[in-house]
């Protein structure tokens, strides 16, 4: 039976790791991450989990022990947030490269400078690119969830590819929730017994990792590398309907809340989803045709379902918590806006930058973006197209 | 020259002591030089070489296999040498 309980995001997750029970897990704490592997530590050193802890001196470090003890063959798991995501960039391309199956949740927070604990996007988005799958959740019950699809979408043979689990700092990691855990053996049935690909440590047959490849090939290696993030929507799909089985909830590429017959839009990632649902309730009473979209794949980006899903709206307003300096646009801004711009008939676009450094994002703010997508619609016309909402003058 | 179509997942090479199909030795700057009358065949070159490219036959010490040493100069470095002349040294590479 299920079990209803309240608790952290970051207790969530690791409860999601007792039940899995990873061969390795290396860590190094960081706010807001680390009540996450502390709580999972303790499950270790109270011998409920036999999950080889290794406690290491950096991020850098934590990533790299975890590409060693992927490619030896283990299944592995690690967490981080911010600066320590930062800090792991270089080895986050070789697990991917290798297509070493880690999943690591990402508390998100803001990068420095200055210097700032609370939640934003910019840690993720930084990583966007380094061929990582990208899972973002709404409350610590998608936290929970993606986290044990996370091992099995990691894990199947026709991805292995590591998943970063996204859930927003402090708003996520460290409110308390009504969530409802699986049993843990429904969990371990779930996520199976782990079998590597080419594991270091099947000394009879003998593999090298990590070789040198030069202009004759590496061009072919990485088109060949390309070619496997193509599969991974429908594994994350096929993987999500085997979840709904284990625990009534169904998850997809993405979240679509009443845009069906919608004509306005907004796209919002994590935790800001909920309350912008709400906020599009009340408009929807007043007869107002809005609707929501929140990505949950973000990496890969699955861009032609969501440009099918936003094409027929008349405006959309895509919510970045996350800047691109020096860029044109937020970065979930452009892959929305690359997802449409081949469409013959397509929304209005209009990115807004929210919540920064883990500013509130009140009800107030998503009425606003309705009441100018409700202008926009109306008129055609766009004031601004990229704006700082929620800001001091 | 393979095809993208045929590179093996994280491009893991599944086959032991695949680089003697490669020859390693082709961007040296430096190459050792056997002198042979300086030679007491105390093998330290061969423990030394990390490219193995030293070759010994029957317990004696044979010239290099230039396929695959990479100039290092570990070798000349080690080479004791009779009386003090040493048995190895290192010479630009003439192309
Ligand atoms: S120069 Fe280096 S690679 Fe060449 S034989 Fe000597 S030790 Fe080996
Ligand atoms: S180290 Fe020098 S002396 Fe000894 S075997 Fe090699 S070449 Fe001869």
């Amino acid at each position: 039976m299920t079990k209803v309980v309240a608790v952290t995001g970051n207790e969530a997750v690791a409860n999601a790791f007792r039940q899995i029970e990873p061969d390795v897990c290396a860590a190094y704490p960081i706010t807001p991450q680390t009540e996450l592997m502390q709580r999972f530590a303790a499950f270790v050193s109270n011998g409920q989990v036999k999950t080889e802890m290794i406690l290491v001196e950096s991020e850098h470090s934590a990533m790299s022990a975890c590409v060693g003890a992927a490619a030896a063959g283990g299944r592995v798991a690690t967490a981080t947030s911010s600066q320590g995501l930062a800090l792991m960039w270089e080895i986050l391309f070789i697990a991917s490269g290798l297509r070493l199956p880690i999943v690591m949740p990402v508390v998100n927070r803001a990068l420095s400078a200055p210097i700032n604990i609370h939640c934003d996007h910019s840690d993720a988005m930084g990583a966007r690119d380094s061929g990582w799958i990208q899972l973002w959740s709404e409350n610590a019950q998608e936290a929970y969830d993606n986290t044990i699809q996370a091992f099995r979408i990691a894990e199947h043979m026709d991805i292995r590819l590591p998943v970063m689990v996204c859930y927003d700092g402090f708003i996520i990691s460290h409110s308390i929730e009504r969530i409802e855990y699986l049993d843990d053996e429904v969990v371990k049935k779930f996520v199976g017994e782990y079998k590597p690909l080419y594991p270091l440590l099947d000394v009879d047959n003998p593999k090298s990792y990590g070789p040198l490849i030069l202009t004759d090939l590496y061009h072919e290696v990485r088109k060949a590398h390309s070619e496997v993030y193509k599969k991974v929507p429908k594994v994350v799909v096929d993987v999500a309907k085997e979840f709904k089985k284990i625990s009534g909830r169904s998850y997809g590429l993405f979240e679509s809340y009443r845009l069906d017959d919608a004509e306005i839009g907004i796209v919002i990632l994590n935790s800001a989803a909920g309350t912008t649902k709400d906020v599009i309730d009340e408009y929807r009473e007043r007869g107002i045709k809005v609707g929501l979209l929140k990505p949950r794949l973000f990496r890969p980006f699955p861009y032609e379902e969501v440009g099918n899903a936003l094409k027929n709206l008349k405006a959309v307003c895509v919510l970045d918590r996350a800047d691109a300096f020096g860029g044109s646009f937020g970065p979930l801004y452009l892959d929305i806006a690359a997802s449409l711009c081949n469409f013959k008939e397509k929304p209005v676009l209009i990115n807004r930058i929210y919540g920064l450094g883990g500013r509130d994002y009140m009800p107030e703010h998503a009425q606003g973006v309705i009441d100018e997508l409700i202008e926009i619609a109306k008129t055609g016309k766009v004031k601004v197209l990229k704006e700082y909402i929620g800001v001091r003058e | 020259m393979i095809g993208w179509k045929d590179i093996p997942p994280g491009m893991v090479l599944l086959e032991a002591g695949s680089a003697l199909k490669f020859k390693t030795g082709s961007w040296r700057a430096f190459k050792p030089r056997w002198i042979e009358e300086n030679c007491i065949q105390c093998l330290l070159c061969w423990l030394y070489c990390p490219d193995n490219a030293v070759k010994v036959k029957d317990g004696k010490r044979q010239d290099f296999d230039f396929d695959y040493c990479k100039g290092c100069g570990i070798c000349a470095m080690e080479c004791p040498g009779k009386k003090g002349n040493k048995a190895i040294v290192m010479e630009e590479e003439v192309k």
